[in-house]
C-alpha cells in the first residue's frame, strides 16, 4: 500500500474518531498524518500483534492530545482494531482524549504534560545503548513544547551522551492553546538553533511525504555520533481545505453536519 | 499611571563589623554537627550499600544531577564508572531519563537535593514516573533543616509534597543502619520511591535495638510509661536521647520510630497509641504542616482512636540561615529542647 494511501487512512480514522467526540484536536491529527505514515509505514520496525516486542523502534508522543493521530496510525498499523474507533473519548475507552502509556497498546508514554518526552526518551535511548539494541526512539513534540526547558535540558543531554539512537520530529504548525507559536517562545530559526546544540538538524514541508521519507532516512543513516531532528513545517488541518481555512485550529468545534462534508472532501481525495 | 514602590524587605539583622566572638558557630561547621558529640559514624552509607547491592543486580544504575559527590552516590560512581550517568544541572531531565531508563528495565537510583526533587522536578516524578509506577529510587540529601544554607537548600516541607504523590513510597531514615536498610528495601520495592538522604559520615544510632529497616513497618525502639513519641529521620535519635535523658529523672519515654511515612504502618501506631492513656508526640524533623504528624493525626481520627496529641517539628515558615546547631536549638529540635518540651507537656 502507497505511504499516500496510508496518510489518507490515518486521517479518514482522525476523522472518524473526531465526529465520536464532535469536537477535539483534529486539526493536530489531520497535520502530522504524513509524518505518522512515514514513520510507521517507511522508518519504523514495528509488530503489529505485539506492542511490547524488544526489538521494536518506540514512538513517544509527548504530546498527549495529539493521541486521535496516534491510535490513528495505530489502527491503520494494526495495533489496535479499527473497531474501537467508535470508543474514542468515552468512558472505559482504551483511547482516552489524551494519550497515555497505561492505557492503549502502543502508546509509550504518558505525554500530556509538555516537555517530558524528549527527557524519557533520553533516557531510553540510554537503555537501549546499554542493552546494545539496535531499536530507535522516535519522539514527536510540538512546537509549543520548545518554549518549556525541560526540552532543552534533553537536548543539550542527547549530544552529551551522543545519542544516535535518538530521532526528534518537531511538528511546527505555528499554533499552540493561546495562538502562534512564533508570537510565543518560537522565536528566530529552529534548525540552527538544533544545529548549535550539536544535532544533525533538517527541517521539511512536514506534509510532503516524499520529502519526509528523504529527511528519515537521512536521520536514519547519519554517521555522526550525534542525535537527529527533523523540524517538520505542517500545516493544521490539512487536507480538509473548509477545515484548513479556518483560524482557530488549536481545539476546534466541528458541527455534527460538517464531519459528514469533511468525510466526504476527504472520500474524493482518496488515493488509488 | 503611578505605581507605588515595592515595599523592600529589610534585613532582619542590624549592621554589625565584627563577628559574635570565640562562641560563635560557623555557618560551614554545619554538616558534621547533625549528631552528638562523640557519637560513632559510619562513612557514606548509601553509597556503599549502592555498591554492594550492584555486585549483584547488573539493573541497578546511578544518577545525579551534579550533586553526585553531595549525595555520595560518587562513591558508586568510582566502582561503576560505567554505570553512572552524570546528568547535569538539570533535575526535570535527571527524573525524566531515569524514567526512560526504568521503561527499558534498570532500576535507576536518581540522587539530587531534596528541595531541587521535591519542588522543581515534581511534575517530572509525578508524571514520567510516579503515574506509571515505574522504579525510579529517588534518594535525596538534605531533608529538613540539615544545612545553614537558608530556604533555598532546607527541605522542610518534601515529605508533604512527596507523600501527597499517588503511588510514591516514601521514606526518611534515622541513621546509618536505616539509610542502608532503606536503600536494600528500595531496591526490592517494586514501583517509585523516595528517600530522605543522610549523607557523609552518618551517625550510627539504632544497631543497639534489635532493629532492621523493614519498609512500611514502625517499630517500637523503647518503651516507657508516660508518653509515647512516634518519630522518624534523625528525630528519632533526638528522641532516644531524651528518652535516655529523662529516664533518670524516673520518667518513662516510648519511641516508636516511623521511617516509612507512607505507606504509614497504622496497625503499629494504633496499637501503640491504644496501649495505655500516654500523651502522644509526633516528632519529626519537617514542617508542622503535611508530614508524619498530620499522617498519624490522620490515621488515629480515622480510626476512632481519641488521644491528646502534640507536635514537635519546624515551624510552617522559611527558616533562618546559620550554624546548624544554633538553627536546631532555635527551632526546638536539639535533644535539650525536646527534652525541655516534654517536660512541659508532662507537667502541663
Ligand atoms: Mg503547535
Amino acid at each position: 500500500m502507497s505511504l499516500m494511501r496510508r496518510a489518507w487512512a490515518i486521517r479518514r480514522h482522525a476523522l472518524l474518531m473526531g465526529e465520536v467526540q464532535g469536537q477535539g484536536y483534529i486539526g493536530q491529527a489531520l497535520g502530522v498524518a504524513d509524518i505518522l505514515a512515514v514513520s510507521y509505514f517507511h522508518a519504523m520496525n514495528f509488530r503489529a500483534d505485539n506492542s511490547e516486542w524488544e526489538q521494536r523502534d518506540r514512538f513517544y508522543l509527548s504530546i498527549g492530545h495529539y493521541a486521535i493521530g496516534l491510535y490513528a496510525a495505530l489502527i491503520e498499523a494494526g495495533i489496535l482494531p479499527e473497531d474501537e474507533i467508535a470508543t474514542y473519548g468515552m468512558d472505559d475507552s482504551r483511547m482516552p482524549m489524551s494519550g497515555m502509556a497505561a492505557y492503549t497498546p502502543g502508546m509509550e508514554i504518558t505525554g500530556g504534560s509538555l516537555g517530558h518526552g524528549l527527557g524519557i526518551a533520553v533516557g531510553a535511548a540510554l537503555g537501549l545503548k546499554r542493552k546494545k539494541n539496535t531499536a530507535i526512539i522516535y519522539n514527536l513534540l510540538s512546537d509549543g513544547e520548545l518554549g518549556e526547558g525541560s526540552t532543552w535540558e534533553a537536548v543539550m543531554s542527547a549530544t552529551q551522551w551522543q545519542l544516535d539512537n535518538l530521532i526528534a520530529i518537531v511538528d511546527f504548525n505555528n499554533q499552540q492553546a493561546d495562538g502562534p507559536s512564533r508570537s510565543a517562545l518560537a522565536q528566530g530559526n529552529e534548525l540552527p538553533k538544533w544545529e548549535a546544540f550539536g544535532w544533525f538538524a533538517q527541517e521539511v514541508d512536514g506534509n510532503d511525504l516524499d520529502a519526509l521519507m528523504v529527511a528519515f532516512d537521512a536521520a536514519r543513516h547519519h554517521p555522526e555520533p550525534c542525535p537527529r531532528v527533523i523540524i517538520c513545517n505542517t500545516k493544521m488541518c490539512c487536507g480538509i481545505s473548509f477545515l484548513e481555512a479556518r483560524e482557530k485550529t488549536h481545539f476546534i468545534r466541528v458541527e455534527p453536519d460538517e464531519w459528514a462534508k469533511a468525510l466526504l472532501e476527504h472520500e474524493e481525495k482518496k488515493p488509488l | 499611571m503611578s505605581i507605588p514602590p515595592h515595599s523592600r524587605r529589610k534585613s532582619k539583622y542590624e549592621p554589625r563589623s565584627h563577628a559574635g566572638g570565640m562562641d560563635s558557630v560557623r555557618t560551614s561547621a554545619m554538616i558534621a554537627s547533625l549528631d552528638a558529640e562523640g557519637r560513632e559514624t559510619i562513612d557514606a552509607p548509601f553509597g556503599h550499600t549502592l555498591v554492594d547491592l550492584a555486585k549483584t543486580r547488573d539493573d541497578i544504575l546511578g544518577l545525579s544531577a551534579d550533586l553526585s559527590k553531595y549525595t555520595d552516590l560518587h562513591i558508586f560512581a568510582q566502582a561503576y564508572p560505567d554505570r553512572f550517568y552524570q546528568m547535569g544541572m538539570a533535575e526535570a531531565l535527571l527524573m525524566s531519563a531515569a524514567a526512560g531508563l526504568a521503561r527499558e528495565g534498570f532500576v535507576p537510583f536518581a540522587t539530587t537535593y531534596a528541595v531541587f526533587a521535591a519542588r522543581r522536578a515534581y511534575d517530572f516524578i509525578a508524571m514520567a514516573i510516579a503515574e506509571e509506577n515505574l522504579p525510579v529510587k529517588i534518594a535525596c540529601a538534605l531533608p529538613g533543616l540539615t544545612t545553614g544554607y537558608g530556604p533555598s537548600h532546607q527541605a522542610t516541607e518534601d515529605l508533604a509534597i512527596m507523600r501527597a504523590m499517588p503511588n510514591m513510597t516514601v521514606v526518611d531514615p534515622c541513621d546509618a543502619i536505616d539509610v542502608a536498610g532503606a536503600t536494600r528495601a528500595m531496591m526490592n520495592h517494586e514501583g517509585p520511591a523516595y528517600m530522605r538522604l543522610l549523607r557523609g559520615k552518618v551517625p550510627k544510632v539504632l544497631d543497639v535495638y534489635d532493629y532492621d529497616f523493614v519498609l512500611g513497618r514502625a517499630k517500637l525502639l523503647c518503651e516507657g510509661k508516660d508518653l509515647l513519641i512516634i518519630s522518624s529521620g534523625i528525630m528519632t535519635m533526638r528522641a532516644l536521647d531524651a528518652a535516655k535523658f529523662l529516664a533518670k529523672e524516673g520518667v518513662g519515654i516510648a519511641v516508636l520510630h516511623s521511617p516509612t511515612i507512607k505507606p504509614l504502618d497504622q496497625e503499629t501506631i494504633i496499637r501503640e497509641v491504644q496501649k495505655n492513656g500516654r500523651l502522644v508526640v509526633v516528632a519529626e524533623n519537617h514542617s508542622i504542616t503535611g508530614g508524619l504528624g498530620d499522617a498519624v493525626a490522620k490515621t488515629l481520627l480515622t480510626h476512632d482512636v481519641f488521644v491528646p496529641l502534640r507536635q514537635i517539628g519546624l515551624p510552617d515558615e522559611f527558616l533562618d540561615a546559620g550554624a546548624l546547631p544554633t538553627l536546631h536549638d532555635q527551632y526546638g529540635i536539639t535533644v535539650e529542647r525536646v527534652v525541655g518540651q516534654l517536660r512541659h507537656w508532662l507537667e502541663g
